[in-house]
């Protein structure tokens, strides 16, 4: 049982080291969403008058732009799986005495983990832009962010676990993630939307991610608290089932 | 003691039997290796072992672990160099064997120790904090190498060890192999479709093609089942000069392939003249002539038809056309 924790200790530290040593990675990671705030979020605040939110646009999207880093940073780390079969370094793990549930566990943690990195980076940019953060809530917050990390790198795990080439990773991704943002009210109010756009943002597990993070950062909410809660559990517990399902099957 | 023992091993891919029927057994402390060409089933008969791929039907044991109910035990007690790469490019030596180390249960304060001893075998020690991603082909293999013995198995299995390395690259991982075997004491498993490798560094030779073993034994034995010298004539009319050659007595064995003629005989240099008259007489222009002492490559030919480098290139040819076939139809 101990060599199974060193394992994961170790699988999560191999993600770091990585994740350190791809500078370009963090900071392309980070581009799209910096713009997104600074100009979209600047540019509709003086169009835009929200209801109930009292910082203004740029208050109201900032919990969402952090929602995207986390997701668009989690998903695709789940990539390592298809990078390592092609060079040959998931044969060293499968062979290793140790559990692949232990890898995939250790995987999901490191690529967590460094979402949550991004996360912070986005946060810290966010507060150098005026957003106003209620810091009272920062460590919860944080610890919010790593269980939403962790369910989405395991959800990229286990379509990673699927697939053979790095090209058909990315387009799978790309096409669920766009979905998957756009419907989860990350950049406007639900309320106000209309009645499709608001049904399908129920079924969308991002929805609750970005009401709790708008709750805790900025004390905005739209769903009761325990019901993103639980759905955010359930969604955690479904996708590590499924990526160590899926690993587990992975022919060598 | 025999380190693996094998009884009727199948592993099949549809209906293809990638290994059929492999029955043998390897001896602690042996170097023992898998001849053949590409695509005969070695690398699979050793992914059954290594316990990367469960058999078909058959049993086999590894240091006494059934590879299928025991595959932790088995997997702790054997070292792994496969055929293609398997270390992380972006972690330096020192991290990939550290992580190696960890995952194979050696306790934290014996990593650097352990580490330290086989980096220092493979002669990579300066190297030992430089990412692997700058490291040279042959670099590589000799880090894998020192992977493999980091948790001290007792068996290490070596898939091509030498495949796509220089001349003097390879002289040097079958000096490693044999320090192994003499200092550590390692069994030492390793295929490959080299002729001259198998017959340098292995105890025992198994020749394998189509999945199935058609011979066994030491490199010497094997050569001598042959016995005498080998003919080989090139002529612009083999199929004439084969028919003439069987009705020869002293002809043991004939065996056409690629428009040449290899001929077993003894006494071959006495043999050359009186071959060259029949073809003056027969009206056939022989292009070249030469005599050999058996190898291993005429062992395969004599059980296969074949020789190990035709089969190479036809394989390679397979290999082409299937990539292309891939490629058509996206």
């Amino acid at each position: 049982m101990n060599n199974e924790f060193t394992a994961i200790y170790f699988m999560w530290k191999r993600e770091i080291i990585r994740f350190i040593r791809s500078k370009s990675r963090v900071i392309g990671s980070l581009g799209m969403p910096f713009f997104f705030l600074a100009i979209v979020g600047s540019g509709l605040g003086g169009a835009l008058n929200l209801p109930g939110v009292e910082g203004g646009y740029m208050d109201f999207v900032a919990p969402g732009i952090i929602a995207m880093v986390i997701l668009f940073g989690s998903i695709f780390s789940g990539v390592i799986v298809i990078m390592d079969r092609q060079f040959g370094f998931l044969k060293e793990t499968m062979i290793a005495p140790v559990k692949r549930t232990s890898i995939v566990i250790g995987k999901a943690l490191g690529g967590g983990t460094t979402a949550v990195i991004q996360g912070i980076i986005m946060l810290l940019i966010a507060m150098l832009l005026g957003v106003q953060i209620n810091f009272a809530n920062i460590i919860l917050a944080l610890i919010f962010m790593f269980v939403v990390s962790v369910s989405f790198v395991s959800l990229g795990i286990a379509i990673a676990s699927t697939m053979e080439d790095i090209h058909g990773f990315q387009l799978v991704v790309n096409f669920i993630i766009m979905p998957i943002f756009f419907l989860s009210g990350a950049i406007f109010p639900l309320d106000t939307a209309p009645d499709v756009i608001r049904y399908l943002s129920y079924v969308d597990p991002l929805t609750y991610v970005v009401d709790v993070l708008r709750y805790l950062l900025i004390g905005y909410s739209a769903i009761p608290l325990e019901t993103s809660i639980a759905v955010v559990l359930v969604f955690l517990a479904a996708t590590t089932s499924v990526a160590v399902y899926l690993f587990n099957r992975i022919e060598s | 003691m025999n380190a693996i023992e094998t009884k009727g091993l199948v592993k099949k891919f549809g209906v293809l039997k990638a290994v059929d029927d492999v029955s043998l057994e390897i001896k602690e402390g042996e170097i023992f290796g898998l001849l053949g060409p590409n695509g005969a089933g070695k690398t699979t008969f050793i992914s059954m072992l290594v316990t990367l791929k469960k058999p078909t039907s058959g049993k086999a044991s590894v240091n006494d672990f059934d590879i299928v109910k025991n595959s932790d035990d088995v997997r702790k007690s054997i070292g792994i160099v496969f055929q293609d790469p398997s270390v992380d490019d972006e972690l330096t030596a020192y991290e990939n064997l550290e992580l190696h180390a960890a995952m194979y249960g050696i306790p934290a304060d014996e990593r650097r120790k352990r580490i330290e001893k086989v980096i220092e075998m493979v002669e990579l020690k300066e190297r030992l904090n430089d990412a692997v991603k700058t490291f040279s082909g042959g670099m590589r293999r000799r880090l894998e190498i020192a992977r493999g013995l980091l948790h001290n198995p007792k068996i290490l299995f070596l898939d091509e060890p030498t495949l796509g390395l220089d001349p003097q690259t390879r002289k040097h991982i079958w000096e490693y192999i044999r320090e192994m075997k003499g200092k550590h004491n390692v069994t030492i498993v390793l295929t490959t479709h080299y002729m001259d490798e198998a017959d340098l560094l292995c105890d025992r030779i198994a020749i394998i093609d189509h999945g199935k073993i058609i011979a066994m034994d030491t490199g010497e034995a094997l050569k001598d089942t042959l016995g005498g010298d080998i003919i080989s004539i090139e002529t612009d009319c083999s199929e004439k000069l084969g028919k003439l050659v069987k009705k020869l007595k002293w002809v043991k064995d004939a065996k056409r392939h690629n428009g040449k003629i290899a001929l077993r005989v003894e006494k071959g240099e006495r043999k050359i003249p009186e071959l060259m008259n029949i073809a003056k007489e027969s009206e056939i222009k022989v292009k070249s002539v030469s005599l050999h002492r058996p190898t291993l490559d005429d062992v395969f030919l004599h059980y296969t038809g074949r020789t190990i480098r035709e089969e190479e290139a036809s394989a390679k040819d397979r290999m082409r056309l299937r990539v292309n076939a891939r490629r058509r139809t996206r």
